[in-house]
């Protein structure tokens, strides 16, 4: 049975000097909680994951990019107050704001002692053009191409990649499709060709059509 | 004065020869993306010393359509036809993997029927996938035709099965979050064992004529060769990983489904090489035949379905879901963020054969163009599935 993510978040603080790890709880019934990881450490974390003898995470199975948008957090609290002397409970309203940020999300499995998944996740600071997360490529090959994907579709520079380039989309394209706020162009089917400009020139160069039959200055039925 | 000197001592050397132009220099050629053997529209840059591979570059998104965010924008039964289109030789086992994720999600209880029928199909996808693989991988090494009819002979009767179940013969959509769309009757019960009853026949004819092929031997023994190392590392699954001799079955390991209650073995390799991965298929089909002989003496009356799951207005609790099966190809696997409302927030599908293709170019590099084609054709890929 592999051990909690209470004792693995204990371990690699022990084992990595200056890593800060949060555990992100999941609500939903599949239990499976997650291990926020610093971005500074995240280099030398995975690396404890994978070489640890009790852990062994050796194979790093899906690599996928989250996008969160700005939100906006409401929070209900009873607050005591004394109002004309009596005491009341009265509800108090909060707004939190959390600044979005994109995210990239790591599932770990054990082939040499079959247990998993664990969930690592980093957190960009913030959704601009260039926001740079660690490559764990050179910990786990498998982030190769998954990498270069939620690069080439969410816009996130992974440092120390090998080779960071587009995947699907092509080289030329410039936004990243699967951020939230992604708008497609509308329009996307239309490209300059040489045919607009063939077209006029065509138009200059023929003199226009001799009106021989005089079918021009038939007017339509009224 | 100086000048004319010069001028006459160059042209005074004697003319550089072909051969010595030549050495060293690489040519690039670009192959694919439209070639009956990379599978689909895939293309590869490769880097060629003579007929010697020193540099392979895969090209992918031709058949890009960016199915995540499509899945994003529906509900999440409405992503369930489309998953279909992913890898679509195997729609049922992709129609599992979705389903099995969402009902992580949402804590679903599938009936006991259902999940029979669910191993039953699968089983029987990953026997029609492995068989026309086969035939595809013969048809690579130039044995045109003749194997890949064996092989789609076989393939045709599953696919008769599918559709008179599902409606569909590929494109099936067949499971639904907490159980199947329809029940099977008995006649088709029937008729399904009938044919996979038959299926060893198929496969020792099949055997016999292709794996003690010498020409098939030749071309894929000691042909693009991968550690077990490199292969967990570059996160390979499926028959590749176990061609290597690491013994790892998502059936066996997460034993989802109700795969601990049937006796199979795992079949593994030893050298890593084509050949080996050529035989994970044959043998795996053999397992599988066993698994449907065990699923079909066990399979009881039932509900197919469980009634409390809402179709209309279904909305997973906020939180997220990693959710893999062991697909024909790989780890197929979906992991989907929900946020409360009818669409997931996040929609992902860890396609096998794009990660297998990791390491494509470590299996080419010092192989010949036409080894290429070989060791391609064995990593299996369907490009729905790879580009999205």
């Amino acid at each position: 049975m592999m051990e909690s993510l209470d004792q693995i978040k204990s371990r690699i603080e022990a084992d990595v000097p200056g890593a800060k790890i949060e555990i992100v709880a999941n609500g939903s019934p599949s239990q499976q909680d997650s291990l926020l990881i610093d971005n500074e450490h995240a280099v030398a974390t995975a690396r404890f994951l994978r070489v640890d003898p009790a852990l062994r995470l050796d194979f790093c199975s899906n690599v996928t990019g989250v996008d969160w948008l700005d939100r906006v957090v409401k929070k209900t609290i009873k607050v005591k107050t004394v109002v004309e002397g009596v005491e009341k409970e009265v509800d108090q309203t909060t707004e939190e704001k959390i600044p979005g940020y994109l995210e990239a999300v790591y599932h770990l499995y054990s082939i040499t002692h079959k247990h998993g998944p664990v969930i690592i996740r980093m957190r960009t600071a913030d959704r601009a053009e260039c926001a740079r997360l660690p490559s764990l490529t050179p910990v786990w090959r498998s982030a190769e191409f998954q990498e270069r994907e939620i690069f080439d579709l969410y816009g996130i520079h992974f440092e120390g990649h090998p080779d960071l380039r587009r995947i699907l989309m092509w080289d030329e394209f410039e936004d990243h499709p699967m951020r939230k706020d992604y708008v497609q162009p509308d329009d996307f089917e239309w490209e300059p060709t040489p045919h607009d400009d063939v077209l006029a020139r065509a138009k200059e160069h023929y003199p226009p059509r001799p009106q021989l039959d005089g079918a021009e200055q038939i007017a339509a039925p009224q | 004065m100086n000048m004319t000197t010069e001028t006459i001592e160059a042209m005074e050397r004697p003319p550089v020869t072909m051969a010595s132009r030549l050495e060293g220099e690489l040519l690039e050629v670009s192959m694919g993306p439209q070639h009956p053997s990379t599978h689909g529209v895939f293309r590869m840059n490769v880097a060629l010393e003579g007929e010697i591979v020193r540099k392979l570059k895969p090209v992918f998104g031709y058949l890009h359509r960016n199915h995540e965010q499509i899945g994003e924008h529906t509900s999440y039964l409405g992503s369930m036809p489309y998953t279909d289109r992913l890898d679509y030789f195997c729609s049922m086992s992709n129609n599992w993997a979705y389903a099995l994720s969402v009902e992580k999600l949402a804590g679903i209880e599938v009936p006991e029927r259902a999940e029979y029928l669910r191993v039953i199909l699968a089983e029987l996808t990953r026997l029609q996938n492995h068989a026309s693989l086969l035939g595809f991988l013969l048809s690579d090494m130039g044995a045109w035709g003749t194997p890949l009819m064996y092989a789609f002979r076989e393939r045709e009767k599953i696919l008769d099965l599918f559709e008179s179940l599902s409606g569909s013969r590929m494109m099936c959509d067949y499971m639904r979050f907490g159980g199947c769309r329809l029940d099977a009757s008995d006649e088709w019960l029937a008729r399904a064992k009938q044919i996979v009853d038959r299926f060893p026949e198929f496969l020792d004819e099949f055997e016999e004529l292709i794996l003690g092929n010498e020409i098939v031997i030749g071309r894929t023994q000691n042909v693009g060769k991968i550690s077990a190392e490199l292969a967990i590392n570059s996160g390979i699954t499926g028959p590749m990983v176990r061609a290597c001799g690491v013994n790892y079955d998502i059936r066996k390991v997460d034993g989802y489904g109700f795969y601990r209650r049937f006796k199979f073995r795992i079949p593994l390799g030893e050298h890593g090489d084509t050949y080996d991965r050529l035989m994970m298929r044959a043998l795996e089909m053999h397992e599988s035949v066993s698994i449907l002989q065990q699923a079909f003496a066990q399979i009881q009356p039932g509900p197919v379905l469980n009634p409390k799951v809402k179709v209309r207005a279904f909305r997973p609790p906020v939180g997220e879901a990693y959710g893999r099966i062991e697909a024909p190809k790989g780890e197929l696997g979906f992991y989907l963020i929900s946020d409360g409302s009818p669409n997931p927030y996040r929609y992902r599908v860890r396609p096998p054969s794009f990660i297998n293709l990791t390491i494509l170019e470590d299996m080419c590099l010092g192989h010949t163009v036409a080894d290429v084609m070989v060791i391609l054709g064995s990593v299996d890929i369907v490009m729905g599935e790879v580009d999205r």
